[in-house]
């Protein structure tokens, strides 16, 4: 069974995919799909590096919404940001101390981070323990921002894969 | 042939689209360096293409009746490649040693960064978990 199946989800997901992007359902399509999310997975297994399981894949859906929300409304302050006079903007570094310790939960954060508006993270240092993040506009504190991210972000995704 | 309530809503859509593209892109030229360039096409665009998407998932179902996906498709690979591209290009910048507004704070955090170290002055003391 793990033979054949080393990744039962990615098979599931290939298919899938594979299927939205010919955007048909027809027996042909489904056969292929499913060839794929067999042999792409069982040649893929060697290059895989182990990753933390996600535990609470309910937990994403609220995530998601929750970043799309404040996509909208920061894009609605950056593009006031852009349009009004470039002196006011306040760019600046912060390094933000991390939680977590796993790659692909840093991931996932550092991608949020930069999906949202007026941040957008740079690097990663080598021990994992901080973020360099670029904020379009520093606020006068950034202590605030580093909690807003601690609480907004960092904590669901902690909550995600239960570390 | 459409109903006037989807034409309207496809209209706005597209406008709403049209006007956050337009503003990301005038970022783009406005913005004074580099780092601060890199938030408006890897930001302002999304809400932009989301409402374009959106729009023309829209348009096809009021045209031929049937949902389309492969705009949901689009959507995921923008999201799982934008990030990439921008951490990227900002990690080059970096080791390029692009110049900066003047009143861009804590510069010295670069240096660091570069070289994958902790900040000499972090922010704020690590919480203990």
């Amino acid at each position: 069974m793990t033979r054949i199946f080393p990744q039962p989800f990615h098979t599931i997901l290939l298919t899938v995919v594979w299927l939205l992007l010919n955007n048909s359902m027809s027996p042909g399509h489904i056969l292929l799909g499913v060839a794929l999310g067999i042999v792409i997975p069982i040649l893929c297994q060697p290059l895989r590096i182990p990753q933390p399981k996600v535990v609470k894949p309910l937990k994403l859906i609220p995530y998601v919404f929750i970043v799309i929300k404040d996509i909208i409304v920061a894009n609605i302050e950056v593009a006031i940001l852009v349009l009004g006079p470039m002196k006011r903007i306040q760019p600046g570094f912060i390094a933000y101390p991390l939680d977590l310790k796993e790659d692909l939960p840093i991931t996932l954060l550092a991608s949020t981070i930069t999906m949202t508006p007026g941040t957008c993270s740079c690097e990663l240092t080598q021990d994992k323990q901080f973020l360099y993040i670029h904020v379009l506009h520093m606020p006068a504190n950034e202590q605030q921002l580093i909690d807003y991210i601690k609480v907004h972000y960092e904590g669901r995704v902690r909550e995600i894969f239960g570390c | 042939m459409m109903s006037v309530e989807f034409e309207l809503a496809i209209t706005l859509l597209l406008v709403i689209g049209g006007i956050f593209i337009f503003i990301g892109s005038f970022g783009l030229l406005r913005l004074p360096d580099f780092y601060t360039r890199l938030h408006a096409p890897t930001k302002a665009t999304t809400v932009g293409l989301g409402s374009i998407l959106l729009c023309s998932m829209l348009t096809t179902f009021a045209t031929e009746g049937r949902v389309s996906i492969s705009e949901l498709l689009i959507t995921l690979f923008l999201v799982i490649t934008a990030p990439v591209v921008a951490h990227i290009l900002a990690k080059v910048a970096m080791h390029h040693k692009v110049p900066m507004v003047k009143h861009t704070q804590y510069p010295e955090r670069v240096d660091t960064a570069r070289m994958q170290q902790p900040p000499v002055n972090p922010s704020s003391t690590k919480l203990d978990s």
